[in-house]
């Protein structure tokens, strides 16, 4: 749900960095941050346990640029992958604008994507939510490993709607920002069509 | 459906009125800082003493805060914990929700106490709760009378500026 604050002339959007563990949410996030003018961004949370393992969220606020005189800000926020943190990741979901499916394109993740996508769409349903009327983008992030399942195979599986998708590696930027992009693009659109509220 | 296309909008008239209500609970309170986030960790407003605080940071870990202790309450039966506080060496932090989906924080020191906070504070979440009130029968108004949107006229070119 965006926040259009008219006495500051501001548009706040939700991006949520969603897929299995260790799939490189984090990661995307670390590589915006650096890549981003110190004007444009603040800083940095990343919840994380001693392992480095996100523990709830990590959050990188991002401040765009203006469209139509109002000053854009997008809120990245990632989910903690792993299984049994599911009611954290649920948490994280509420008011969410878009939605960017972080997949790990190597073979032996293809089970743990399809469960992290499935988890996706239970979870997103419980909040009132429908995973095909969000803005929505995939990524298949490692596709520059030599193990990975062939494109057309994740793509059958993991993306029967044919949401704009992107192969990436996220530690060194590839794809990354096409990605935050092709979701802001969608969320930005919704606004559009929706106005101040519908 | 509901839950994914209403966006929480804020006007000027509001915010001024949420801002006066703010100042006179920072008086009457002797708190350092209040501020308003939106459950979903967007800042709303904040007043006081806030030059060196990273009220972004402050607004989300807050919504977060309250997220996980409503999923704790939740887990045994309750429906929210409506009021949160964190007592520091000099700081502290009281958290309460206000007209069911604003967090209204308040930073305090010891020229503050935690009774005096929550005396003022549940007299002023009165006030923003009527606000708030008023706000969403407001945008519910705008939304329905069908005028064009701000944002209308949003072209591909607009939202590819955003990233050049």
């Amino acid at each position: 749900m965006s926040f259009i604050n008219y006495a500051s002339r501001e548009i706040n959007c939700k991006i949520v960095y969603y897929g299995p563990g260790l799939c490189g949410k984090t990661t995307n996030l670390q590589f915006i941050y650096q890549k981003t003018s110190p004007e444009a961004k603040g800083k940095m949370i990343s919840l994380a346990t001693e392992t480095e393992r996100t523990l709830f969220f990590d959050f990188l606020p991002l401040a765009l640029g203006e469209i139509r005189g109002f000053k854009t800000r997008f809120h990245l926020y990632t989910v903690p992958g792993q299984v049994f943190y599911d009611a954290s990741r649920k948490l994280i979901l509420k008011g969410v604008d878009g939605v960017i499916f972080v997949a790990d394109a190597q073979e032996e993740r293809l089970d743990a994507n399809i469960e992290s996508m499935e988890n996706l769409k239970t979870n997103l349903e419980e909040q009132g939510y429908d995973l095909d009327k969000l803005p929505f983008v995939i990524q298949y992030n490692k596709s520059d490993l030599p193990n990975v399942t062939p494109r057309a195979e994740l793509t059958s599986l993991l993306n029967p709607n044919n949401v704009p998708e992107y192969d990436a590696c996220a530690t060194t930027g590839e794809g990354v920002f096409e990605t935050l992009k092709a979701v802001a693009k969608q969320i930005l659109m919704e606004l559009k069509k929706g106005g101040t509220g519908g | 459906m509901a839950a994914q296309s209403s966006t929480f909008v804020m006007y000027d008239e509001e915010l001024r009125k949420i801002n006066l209500v703010s100042e006179k609970l920072l008086r009457e309170s002797n708190s350092k800082v209040i501020f308003l986030v939106d459950k979903n960790g967007q800042l709303i407003t904040s007043i006081g003493e806030t030059e060196h605080l990273d009220t972004t940071s402050l607004a989300s870990l807050t919504a977060g805060n309250i997220a996980a202790t409503g999923g704790l309450a939740k887990l045994i039966g309750e429906k929210e914990f409506s009021i949160l506080f964190h007592e520091g060496e000099k700081d502290n932090i009281h958290i309460s929700i206000v007209g069911g989906r604003v967090i209204l924080v308040v930073i305090f020191d010891q020229r503050s106490s935690l009774g005096l906070v929550r005396l003022r504070v549940k007299k002023a979440s009165d006030d923003y709760g009527q606000i708030f009130e008023d706000l969403a029968t407001k945008s519910e108004i705008e939304n329905q009378s069908g005028a064009p949107s701000a944002f209308a006229e949003i072209t591909d070119d607009d939202i590819d500026n955003l990233f050049s």
